[in-house]
């Protein structure tokens, strides 16, 4: 077993031609220790994606856990003031910024996206490789931060002042800023690299009409990360100014604004969040066809919902202000978007609706998860309703109401669907079913253990108990309603556990999956699995929305493509027909390296100014070495003629 | 796989008991045992030809940025600032130059706040706790650049018109003769 | 043992309940004693039942509908692309669609109804006015007169008359704090160089208790403060015991107490009027002895909380500004005679 495919086994595609084997030795990546860091095929960097996000996932949840105990009881002695503000600081970030936006985007995005397009790699594999390891750097930066006691105090949206300067001392808002820039640099190139493969690398015949509602969303998701993300690293970076080099943003007494730094951090924050349910709904909408088997109802009116969604999401981000005292007529203004964007995500409930009603459901474990979602994400979504109302948040703003909420809306929307997602796709990945008993277990453990903790918060800001505070008097009677929402984290912990067993176990004795164990209608299931590195032997052709469905028994292939070198093909972003081959890069140190010189620079920053230019000219060094033009391998006789005489 | 895991442990753990210095919040010590201030050496002038330095206590605080922001907020709060305004001086002598009348050791500057000076500098013993009386002393050692720049405050949240701690050059203190201080 | 095991359960039970919104008890949103609160309770219950409709309504027709066509087959069916009932189930979704919309145009505007009800721009003349200035991490009050010399400063115990309208104006020393009295109102972030306005009228008489609802550092969980609505006449009386300097020491244990505040570190950071301790720092002592708690609602006012609050701050609220006073014990005893004396 090479080093490399830790987690994934070894293709088992017994070469069946010559152009088999000819395809596997042109996309094999390297295997040994600097081999793993020169893989850039999209599954290997998405599973990547996927195991480093459920490790930070595991982490975040342990702090969590700790945080709980302490506020079982009152006045408790679990964690003192210093040490529960890192925890719920790192708790928020590593949830937001290293496991929701890593695995639901970047990690299913990475590995799905290419597949359900049918082509043979990601676009810019390289940019995708490197997105990972600053991923990585922006997740380690902060926790040896917070094991180094220098982990982030100030909450993990680290408002102004008390992240400033004067009332942060030391290097612990400068970590977080700089874990701010890595996480937002990586989304942006994986952005990047997905967009770009939705819009030009769609096998012939997928039309937009017959785009794969997955694709729709991670596209839609794509152009939020590149207009929200410039927000978050404006922000962290005036920050990191005012406290490294004495710049006035935020500094009212000189003119600089305190709320100036809220309005920037929300209006990527808002975005932010429906850049970790869209993926979710992704999912949904991929699972509910298969398990109803039927294509989905109202695809038209799916599609329409998640763009209104993504442009509405931007619209929004003064709901999370209504307390400071802006104007009433503005604020009313923000009221009526927050409920406007209620209603693209109602539609969808209903399309959903509609397809169970008009389908035939079979009994399926990641079935199980989504009807899961149903009545979580329901419930967040109406206690958002409440909180849009500007008196009704003026009570519960910064209260465990709002702690309640975005839980049921994040756990809701994204870690009920990524459990769906998984055990719908992991057999895919690994090549074997997961044990359905076990995620039965899984499943109960979980949901009981969530409602128990979180529904129990809503009831504890009803009753006036802010956030963020490490203890409370025995005076508030609060300590009966914390003490049922720590018993639900025993079932959670459990719960993950057995997940943690069924994964492992499968692994390695679960029943082979073949292909397409769902019968599913998509592209990546018409390849088997795990899928080779050159993911289908013959590229397919689409015929409708679901591909395989539809499929007629003497479907098209794309012939024509080199396989001794790796290409691919490009085609037009509407209708999707072929236009040109264009050969993509093999294996390659250099994404590594950048990364290496990119963080070297980022974290210096942190302590000197003189870290840019003295680390500029490395980042310099690297990236030209990434860039080397390389050159077109030389074409065949034939293939000239063909490519120059059709003019 | 096993052996990275196992790796990625005790690196965490060596990360924990290696802590940051820099980072720790000193919020109480235990009471104060004995008095350092009559230990403190201001001048060198004493009888023999040899003398012997008696040795300055060093401050413990100047590791932890947040006990030289406390000191830092101490220094306007406690109205140090009334008469040194920021550092650039006034009424009293400046803060932030290279000039050490009394010395410019911990030790030094402590029994300068502890017991006062002539010309005008109050006494604040049993006024300032010593504990707060040692943060000032960072606080004010960073003013001329004396403090690691990690450690040095950065601006405070007021109109001010003076360079942050962070970005003040360390200045080779003079004394009192106008040569560099000797080391004591 | 059987009968003891039903109490005990009984007694969790009964503690649930106290601590469920269906026992709205002393601390809460759903308590309201002003009409401020009061009209966002209503708001709150009214979205509260549009919300559990929809709710119930979704889940019933989502669950029946994948109950009815369960089908208990392991081999995966062939799919369809479309089913003849779909045209039906357009028009259901169409229907559904424009209800949802029509109960989230109810609700914008009962809440845009609510929110000019509550945060109402008073032209009342006679309100009485509170300067709210939040500190780490503690409030300080100052009731503004145009009369100088008739300016009440105190902290974190405001006294209210009932009835009446008051405006408080809010400001921050340092950093984001956050005014919520759920009893009373919504809360208002106290903001760093920026000022707002926003009013109420307790209808109750009573002591409200309130909390700092924005992160604000070390000691965010231990920064309360508290309203007390009284009558009129005695909402006066409390002014005008408020205005005076501090009552001169009496007894002998009282000097000697003045004395030990005037001659260790208190000065550096408290006021008492009509003494030498004249710093803003922390809060204004001057007629501590007659407030209830002490350490912004961490601690009750009594000789011993007094007492561990003075030696040794920082065992209790770990990161706030005072330090620990280690004093002899006699001193001890002398100051915390004074301090109570100082009604």
């Amino acid at each position: 077993m090479s080093s490399h495919s830790v987690l994934i086994s070894e293709p088992k595609v017994i070469p069946t031609s010559d152009s088999a084997s000819r395809l596997a030795r042109t996309w094999r990546q390297p295997s040994g220790f600097w081999g793993w860091f020169s893989n850039v095929h999209h599954t290997a960097i998405g599973t990547r994606y996927m195991v480093t996000a459920f490790i930070f996932f595991l982490l975040g949840g342990v702090l969590a856990a700790v945080m709980r105990l302490q506020l079982t009881r009152p006045e408790n002695n679990v964690l003192g003031p210093d040490a529960y503000n890192q925890f719920f600081t790192v708790h928020g970030s590593t949830m937001i910024f290293l496991f929701a936006v890593p695995m639901m985007f970047q990690g299913f995005g990475v590995y799905l996206v290419p597949l359900v397009c049918g082509t043979r790699n990601i676009a810019f594999p390289r940019l995708a490789a490197f997105s990972y390891y600053l991923f990585l750097g922006g997740g380690l930066l902060l926790w040896i931060g917070l094991l180094t006691n220098t982990g982030a105090d100030a909450g993990w949206f680290s408002y102004v002042p008390l992240a400033g300067p004067a009332f942060t001392p030391g290097k612990r808002a400068d970590f977080w800023a700089q874990m701010i820039t890595f996480t937002e640099v990586s989304a942006l190139g994986t952005a990047i690299c997905i967009a770009v493969t939705i819009l030009r690398h769609r096998a012939p015949g997928m039309t937009l009409n017959r785009m794969p509602i997955l694709l729709w969303e991670k596209l839609v998701i794509s152009f939020m990360v590149i207009f929200a993300m410039p927000a978050v690293m404006v922000v962290s970076s005036m920050l990191l100014l005012d406290r490294l080099v004495s710049t006035q943003f935020f500094n009212p007494a000189v003119g600089g604004d305190a709320l100036l730094y809220q309005h920037l951090f929300w209006f990527f924050g808002h975005p932010e969040v429906y850049i970790i349910f869209l993926p979710g709904t992704a999912i949904v909408s991929s699972l509910v066809p298969v398990f109803t088997r039927r294509h989905i109802f109202g695809y038209t009116l799916i599609v329409l919902s998640v763009v209104a969604t993504g442009f509405l999401g931007f619209g929004v981000w003064v709901h999370h202000m209504f307390a400071t005292g802006i104007p009433q007529m503005s604020a009313s203004f923000f009221t009526a978007a927050s409920l406007v964007i209620v209603i693209p995500t109602a539609v969808q409930f209903f399309c959903w609706i509609a397809t169970v009603w008009n389908g035939r459901i079979q009994p399926k474990l990641p079935m199980l998860w989504l009807f899961g979602f149903f009545f979580v994400f329901l419930i967040g979504g109406l206690s958002g309703v409440m909180l849009a109302s500007v008196p009704v948040d003026w009570q519960v703003h910064d209260t465990f109401f709002v702690v309640a909420h975005f839980h049921y809306v994040l756990i809701g929307g994204a870690v009920f669907p990524m459990f769906a997602g998984l055990y719908f796709w992991i057999p895919k990945i690994t090549g074997r079913m997961m044990n359905s008993t076990l995620g039965h277990w899984h499943f109960w453990l979980f949901f009981i253990g969530f409602n128990l903790t979180f529904f129990t918060m809503h009831f504890l800001g009803l009753r006036g108990m802010p956030r963020r505070i490490y203890t409370y008097s025995p005076d508030m009677h609060w300590n009966a309603l914390n003490v049922v929402a720590t018993s639900g984290v025993a079932f959670m912990t459990a719960a993950i556990l057995v997940f943690l067993a069924n994964f492992f176990y499968s692994k390695k004795y679960g029943e082979l999956a073949g292909d397409n164990p769902w019968a599913a209608g998509s592209l990546e299931w018409a390849t088997a699995s795990p899928p080779p590195h050159y993911n289908f032997l013959d590229l397919p052709t689409v015929n409708g929305r679901e591909a395989l469905w539809d499929a007629e028994p003497d479907q098209a292939i794309v012939v024509g493509l080199r396989d001794d070198v790796p290409e691919v093909l490009v085609t037009n972003s509407l209708d999707s027909d072929p236009e040109h081959k264009e050969e993509t890069v093999g294996p390659s140190i250099w994404p590594f390296l950048t990364s290496i010189t990119v963080s070297a620079t980022f974290v210096g920053s942190i302590f000197t100014a003189w870290a840019i230019p003295y680390g500029a000219p490395f980042v310099v060094i690297t990236l030209i070495g990434w860039l080397w033009p390389r050159g077109h391998s030389p074409m065949t006789r034939e293939e000239a003629i063909e490519e120059y005489s059709h003019g | 796989m096993r052996l990275y895991v196992q790796l990625g442990i005790v690196i965490a753990l060596a990360l924990i008991l290696f802590a940051c210095e820099r980072e720790q919040r000193i919020f109480r010590n235990p009471p104060p045992a004995e008095q350092t201030l009559n230990t403190i050496q201001v001048s060198g002038l004493n009888p023999g030809a040899n003398p012997i330095a008696t040795p300055v206590p060093p401050n413990t605080y100047e590791e932890s940025a947040y006990a030289v922001a406390e000191g830092q907020k101490l220094f306007d709060q406690y109205n140090c600032s009334g008469c040194h305004f920021h550092g650039g001086g006034g009424i009293g002598p400046p803060l932030m130059d290279n000039n050490w009348i009394y010395g410019s050791e911990p030790g030094n500057i402590f029994a300068t706040i502890m017991q006062g000076r002539p010309n005008g500098m109050p006494s604040f013993r049993n006024r300032i706790p010593e504990s707060q009386a040692w943060e000032i002393v960072g606080y004010v050692r960073s003013l001329s650049g004396l403090l690691p720049k990690d450690v040095s405050p950065g601006r405070s949240d007021d109109i001010s018109a003076y360079p942050s701690p962070q970005s003040m050059t360390k200045q080779t203190p003079i004394g009192v003769t106008g040569n560099p201080e000797q080391p004591k | 043992m059987f009968t003891l095991s039903r109490i005990g359960g009984l007694s969790h039970l009964l503690a649930i309940y106290q601590a469920s919104p269906l026992n709205p008890g002393r601390h809460s949103t759903l308590n309201p004693v002003a009409p401020q609160a009061g009209n966002i309770e209503w708001l709150y219950w009214v979205i509260f039942w549009i919300c559990f409709g929809a709710f119930v309504i979704t889940i019933l027709v989502f669950f029946t509908g994948a109950a009815r066509k369960y089908v208990r087959q392991a081999t995966p069916l062939p799919p369809i692309k479309e089913h003849p009932a779909d045209g039906i189930a357009a028009w259901f979704v169409g229907g559904a669609i424009t209800v949802t919309v029509l109960s989230l145009f109810a609700v914008l505007f009962m809440s845009i109804i609510t929110g000019k009800k509550v945060e109402g721009a008073t032209a009342e003349r006679n309100a009485v006015t509170i300067q709210v200035t939040g500190h780490q991490w503690w409030w300080e009050a100052t009731y503004p007169n145009w009369q100088a010399n008739l300016t009440v400063t105190t902290a974190n115990e405001f006294h209210v008359p009932v009835g009446k309208k008051v405006v408080v104006l809010t400001n921050s020393n340092d950093v984001i704090h956050s005014f919520w009295a759920p009893n009373i109102t919504g809360k208002r972030d106290l903001i760093p160089g920026y000022s707002s306005a926003f009013s109420f009228e307790v209808d109750k008489p009573g002591i409200y208790h309130g909390q700092c609802a924005e992160f604000c550092g070390l000691q965010h969980a231990h920064m309360g403060f508290s309203v007390v609505a009284e009558p009129e006449d005695q909402f006066a009386a409390w002014q005008n015991q408020q205005v005076a300097p501090a009552r001169e020491p009496t007894t002998a244990e009282e000097i000697r107490g003045r004395t030990v505040f005037l001659t260790h570190a208190c000065v550096m950071c408290h006021t008492i009027r009509g003494t030498d301790a004249g710093s803003r720092v922390g809060p204004d002592l001057t007629h501590m002895g007659s407030r209830r708690m002490i350490a912004a609602e961490t601690l009750p006012n009594t000789r011993g909380a007094l007492a561990g609050w003075i030696l040794d701050p920082q065992r209790i609220k770990p990161g706030s500004r005072m330090t620990p006073n280690p004093m002899r014990p006699d001193d001890l005893q002398d100051l915390i005679t004074y301090l109570e004396s100082l009604q």
